[in-house]
């Protein structure tokens, strides 16, 4: 199976110095709806972030599109939709301007957006319903519409293969359901998508494949079962493994240690 | 006759405005990372810089590009490391190019008195290759600010999302930096490294009270510095005031000037945002709970408080409520 757009073989990674996902072994083909499914802290946010190469792998190979990750250059057949709550930073930005950096890996230093990058641009943000808003500031939009210019960001760079990171998560209804049917559109043009999940939701029909993390490795690879469309699946893991969380903890001096539980 | 007779003055008025479009140029990027008082950290290291080009007898400018581009690098690679938080690194940079500088100045025989014309600025006794000088290194730093502000945006908003899409970010980060730096050190003849931040920092905060886009935020940063910075030269031409701390009280005003005009608009832009629907998971029992509440009138389009469409119905916000007619009763939402 030579036309896997994502293959990665044995990849561990460590994130200071605690193991954070051991033995993956996955390949998504051209086409597929792949949900990444588990508990908070089962590791797969950063499978996906190291799929992309943001985080560097101890052990194993990353390939996409058949070239192994340091090595690739094509970066405009991938688009990456990032955990963030927000779209905005310290300075005011349209919705246009922050769809716009989705065709930076297609533009070149110096050169003014081109017919055909304005057209992606109104495209993507069509798609995600804010086709009317693309001069409006970002920070007077809610979060549910912030998160849609993310994706239309993503989607402006007209990708062959998207990437999420929980994109629904803390979203309103109103968002969840233009987020699913722009991801409709893309899957009809015969797009890939890979996407981390907690629950489905409106997304269920779209997934055609499900992966479950759970402390760092894969534990099921399948068409997703009815259990996952079920929030309290995955809150059930959260709920029974309190210490079972792999990020490194984050707190003050003053904290007490982050509790081990004997498992 | 006319003060532009004067070459000193023409020269004085060149350097302020291009310094004054090029130091919002680079503080739009520094304001977006967050990263504001990052012009003054570089100043404070540059101030080695001079001391040692009085030291050695090299020209102060030379050294000061030298040394606080290297000191610019350094809190860069600090800040992208993750070793220490950003502040910590800018406290450490801070003071020990203050206290570098201070000392070496002694070591080289000089007075205080030549250090405060870099701290403080003294753009009159500027020369013409000086001007030449800083002309050349503005308008580069000015044609990559807004030439390559796609990238510098896309890098400065969201690294990781700039990463995937195939951008080379940490060298976006280091160009930053060294434009940065060369700034501080091209203004500090004109305002002084201690106040050169101000100027790089101040238009940028002006002009985001009224602008919603960043390409706005940046050509208005880059006039305002711009007025700024003529219109303190020629009041220090006319009164026996120093330029450096006329143009940054200019450019303070000017943010007085605004701020109300941003208060006001953003809180209607705020009581325009949308109100969220209720979740998915959340019952609609919980959201709904009947207002035991009598009114003086029917809500509807003409009763004056503000309607919210919302699904089927229309809500009214008033008191701090915002509720629906339903039936003899209220329902809060």
């Amino acid at each position: 199976m030579n036309d896997a757009l994502i293959r990665t073989h044995d990849v561990a990674v460590e994130l200071g110095g605690r193991p954070v996902l051991r033995g993956i072994d996955l390949a998504v083909s051209a086409g597929e709806v792949v949900a990444v499914l588990g508990a908070n802290g089962s590791g797969k946010s950063t499978l996906v972030r190291t799929l992309l190469g943001l985080v560097p792998t101890v052990r194993g190979q990353v390939d996409l599109f058949g070239t192994p990750l340091d090595r690739f250059r094509s970066w405009e057949r991938v688009g990456f939709v990032p955990q963030r709550a927000t779209a905005t930073s310290g300075v005011p930005a349209t919705v246009g301007e922050v769809v716009a950096a989705g065709r930076l890996s297609r533009r070149t230093p110096f050169v003014p957006l081109r017919r055909a990058d304005r057209a992606a641009i109104a495209a993507a943000a069509e798609a995600v319903g804010l086709g009317g808003r693309l001069r409006d500031g970002v920070s007077t939009l809610s979060g549910g519409q912030q998160q849609r210019v993310l994706i239309a960001r993503a989607l402006a760079g007209e990708p062959e293969l998207l990437v999420l990171d929980e994109p629904t998560a803390g979203v309103d209804v109103q968002s969840q359901q233009a987020f699913a049917d722009a991801l409709r559109g893309l899957v009809r043009r015969g797009a890939t998508i890979v996407l981390v999940a907690h629950e489905l939701g409106p997304l269920a029909d779209l997934v055609g494949r499900a992966v479950v993390m759970r402390d760092g490795r894969l534990v099921y690879d399948g068409p997703p079962l009815a259990a996952f469309t079920d929030a309290d699946h995955v809150h059930h893991h959260q709920v029974a493994n309190p210490g079972s969380d792999h990020w490194p903890s984050v707190a003050s001096p003053l904290d007490p240690p982050p509790r081990e539980l004997d498992r | 006759m006319s003060i532009l007779a004067y070459d000193f003055v023409i020269r004085a008025l060149l350097g302020a405005v291009f310094t004054g479009l090029a130091a919002p140029a680079v503080g739009t990027y520094l304001v977006q990372r967050r990263l504001s008082l990052m012009g003054d950290g570089i100043g404070h290291v540059a101030v080695t810089g001079v001391a040692l080009g009085l030291l050695t007898g090299a020209a102060p400018l030379l050294t000061a590009v030298i040394v606080a581009t290297l000191g610019a690098v350094a809190i860069e690679v600090i800040r992208s490391r993750g070793r220490t938080t950003g502040d910590v690194a800018l406290a450490l940079l801070f003071y020990g190019g203050i206290a570098g500088g201070v000392m070496i100045t002694g070591l080289a025989g000089e007075s205080a008195a030549v250090l405060q014309r870099y701290l403080f600025g003294s753009i009159s006794t500027i020369s013409a290759g000086e001007v030449w000088m800083t002309i050349g290194l503005a308008a580069v730093v000015v044609v990559i600010a807004v030439g390559l502000s796609p990238q510098l945006f896309g890098v400065a908003q969201d690294e990781e999302f700039a990463r995937v899409a195939g951008l080379r970010v940490g060298a976006y980060n280091l160009l930053i930096a060294v434009m940065a730096a060369v700034t501080v050190t091209v203004a500090m003849r004109t305002v002084g490294l201690l106040l050169v931040s101000a100027l790089m920092v101040i238009p940028v905060a002006t002009a985001q009270q009224v602008t919603s886009g960043f390409r706005v935020t940046l050509f208005a940063a880059m006039g305002l510095g711009t007025l700024a910075s003529l219109g303190g030269v020629l009041t220090s031409a006319y009164i026996a005031v120093a330029p450096g701390a006329t143009i940054v009280l200019l450019a303070l005003a000017g943010f007085v000037a605004a701020y109300p005009v941003g208060v006001l608009l953003r809180h209607r832009r705020h009581a325009q945002m949308p109100f969220l629907e209720s979740a998915a998971g959340f019952s609609a029992a919980e959201s709904h709970t009947a207002a035991p509440e009598t009114h003086e009138h029917q809500h509807g389009p003409d009763c004056g408080h503000r309607a919210v469409p919302h699904g089927d119905h229309v809500d009214y916000v008033h008191d701090g409520h915002r509720h629906a007619a339903h039936g003899s009763h209220y329902d809060e939402h």
